[in-house]
């Protein structure tokens, strides 16, 4: 699509600088090694085939972080949300969780959205705290607002880091009410939920940079729905 | 008493179903044993449902005749049993009991539970509603804490090591991924749970010293079983019957602290001798068990309890793999309830379905023991003190 420049510099919000993610690798319960890393801009229609499938899953509300998630990647793809990244985590090239937000400012970080695709692994919960990470130890942030919009992500952010809830303070979601991460909390947390190993070999993180798989519709909507509940 | 056999056998998938109510997964189950059986269009005498908790999770009550209702099964007698975890074996044993009397010939005994309904911590907190009210309910234990307590004794007593703990667990995983029935279809590693730097997040410490991953999951489910007289069992069915050849049960006292010795399973082995001594057989002729290892620590002690092994020596065979699927005595190849899952009112009755599977030798080659006869189950409610045990035989 063509676009008057001019005039998309006044509608492409002014970005923070912001330092990169390093990959790291984590080995998750079955062995399999998980490397989490920074999407770039380019990988989006991708990852955007990876949340589709997502958004006729009403379980556990994946149709609205679906909604979501790839509006929110779409904005960022197309330059309409400021200071956005976006984290994958790939397991033998292909995507198995997404997580997104934002740095509001320096010091408060936005949390937008956890995807895990393939679940049973604590894929979300690994990913959620690479999330954190990045916003309080390379973006060097103070606080990080948080919401949830499923009980699962209640359980595993609120409760499991045991989040300030901040009464009057509007979460970009909207919604619920928002909760902050701090980086007391996140300190104190750390040893007991951050997973992860730097260096990445290399040969893994060559992998998962030049091939992002996704897997096909049936296949995604199968790891998160299961294969055996509802069958009689 | 007449000898009683089991012609039909039915089990849904275990896990999450969040479309499915207690009674649709109850009904579920219970079309396919009597399918099985053959006896579909037929009816039985009585039904009997082992179900703990659908008064406190799903306020509802009677879901015995309510089952008879829904499966059309009138004028059948209805009973619920609730006996904690044990609900199912003690339902079986109740159905066995009635049609043993020579009062009923053919009953319906279907076994369970819908957990997910309701978070986590709330089923924990259901499941702790069997501690006593009194001392140990108001004090917070859960049964998972009395399983760390139970595990750490059995470790300074008997030298059990994680290492041990977690060969059960790893054991169990890979079955379950193999039982289109089970719940958690999930490949576990040592390098993940336990030697990799990030399997302290993967595997966390949930009772100490029990981990995570030494824990089943809280599951819904269903399964059933159809009771005949072993002398009708073949002009019935055409299955091969299962011959139920010996039950045992045994109450311990309610409060672990009262027990001289915690780490005596005294109900485990009453019970287990009152099985064989009624089958008229010995561990060492069981060719394959289903324990009830909600936690792994219990597949260890109760397949010391219960005589496979002597004291101090469950956790070495399972390290030295002698409860595999080709050890000596293969234990929970069903994946168990740590990989099946344990919708609590299921478990006694799942496990007898799993044996009969086994003893027809109707399973895939990667889970059927080769040329099983004898089996036997362990059905364990409360931390030990009721508990249930069947021997069942193959019928040639």
């Amino acid at each position: 699509m063509a676009l008057d420049m001019e005039l998309e510099s006044v509608l492409r919000a002014p970005a923070l600088e912001m330092p990169p993610y390093p990959a790291k690798v984590i080995t998750l319960a079955n062995s399999k090694k998980m490397v989490v890393r920074q999407a770039k801009r380019t990988e989006v229609p991708t990852l955007l085939g990876a949340v589709r499938p997502t958004l006729a899953i009403d379980k556990d509300f994946y149709d609205i972080v679906g909604a979501r998630l790839y509006a929110e990647l779409l904005g960022w793809n197309r330059h309409r949300v400021r200071n956005e990244y976006c984290l994958v985590g790939q397991i033998d090239g292909y995507v198995v969780g997404i997580v997104n937000g934002r740095m509001v400012d320096k010091a408060i970080g936005m949390s937008y959205h956890t995807m895990a695709i393939d679940r049973g692994l604590k894929i979300g919960t690994h990913l959620f705290a690479a999330k954190m990470e990045y916003h309080i130890e390379h973006l060097g942030q103070e606080e990080v607002w948080i919401t949830a919009e499923s009980p699962i992500g209640f359980r595993r952010w609120m409760i499991e880091y045991d989040l300030i809830q901040q009464e009057g303070v509007q979460h970009e979601l909207g919604g619920a009410t928002s909760y902050k991460l701090t980086r007391d909390l996140y300190f104190a947390s750390k040893s007991r939920l951050f997973a992860g190993q730097r260096p990445v070999p290399q040969d893994l993180l060559d992998y998962a940079l030049q091939n992002l798989f996704i897997a096909d519709g049936k296949a995604i909507k199968e790891k998160i729905c299961g294969t055996l509940g509802g069958q009689q | 008493m007449r000898d009683v056999a089991i012609i039909g056998v039915g089990i849904i998938p275990f896990g999450r179903r969040d479309e499915d109510s207690l009674l649709d997964m109850l009904a579920y189950a219970s079309l396919k044993a009597l399918d099985d059986a053959g006896i579909g269009d037929q009816g039985v005498d009585a039904v009997y449902v082992a179900n703990m908790g659908a008064g406190i999770l799903q306020h509802q009550t009677s879901v015995a005749s309510a089952l008879v209702d829904r499966l059309s099964l009138m004028p059948a007698a209805a009973d619920a049993v609730e006996n904690g975890p044990a609900s199912g074996a003690s339902a079986i044993k109740n159905g066995l009991l009635a049609v043993a009397s020579g009062y009923y010939d053919t009953v319906l005994v279907a076994g369970g539970e819908k957990m997910r309904e309701v978070v986590g911590w709330k089923a924990t907190d259901f499941v702790a509603t069997m501690t006593h009210p009194e001392v140990e309910y108001p004090y917070g234990i859960t049964l998972p804490g009395m399983a760390g307590m139970f595990t750490r004794l059995y470790m300074e007593k008997y030298g059990l090591t994680q290492e041990q703990l977690m060969a059960v667990a790893i054991k169990n995983q890979k079955m379950g991924t193999l039982n289109p029935y089970a719940h958690v279809d999930m490949i576990i590693t040592r390098e993940g749970i336990q030697e990799s730097p990030d399997a302290v997040v993967n595997n966390p410490v949930a009772a100490d010293p029990l981990h995570f991953y030494d824990m089943c999951p809280v599951s819904d489910g269903a399964a059933a079983v159809i009771l005949c007289p072993a002398e009708k069992a073949k002009e019935i069915s055409q299955n091969t019957p299962v011959i139920i050849a010996g039950f045992g049960q045994a109450t311990d006292t309610h409060t672990l602290q009262e027990r001289e010795d915690p780490t005596n399973l005294k109900a485990v082995t009453l019970a287990a001798k009152q099985a064989f001594k009624m089958a008229n057989l010995t561990p060492n002729d069981v060719d394959v068990a289903e324990l009830h290892d909600a936690f792994t620590v219990l597949e260890i002690a109760e397949s010391e309890h219960v005589g496979f092994f002597k004291k101090g020596e469950g956790g070495k065979a399972a390290e030295k793999g002698e409860t595999t699927l080709t050890g000596k005595i293969p234990i929970n190849v069903s994946g168990g309830l740590k990989a099946r899952g344990h919708p609590v009112g299921a478990t006694g009755v799942a496990q007898v379905v799993e044996i009969v599977f086994q003893l027809r030798h109707a399973l895939d080659k990667n889970r059927q023991v080769k040329n099983a006869k004898v089996g036997f189950t362990l059905n364990f409610g409360g931390f030990g003190n009721n508990v249930v045990a069947f021997v069942l035989r193959r019928s040639e």
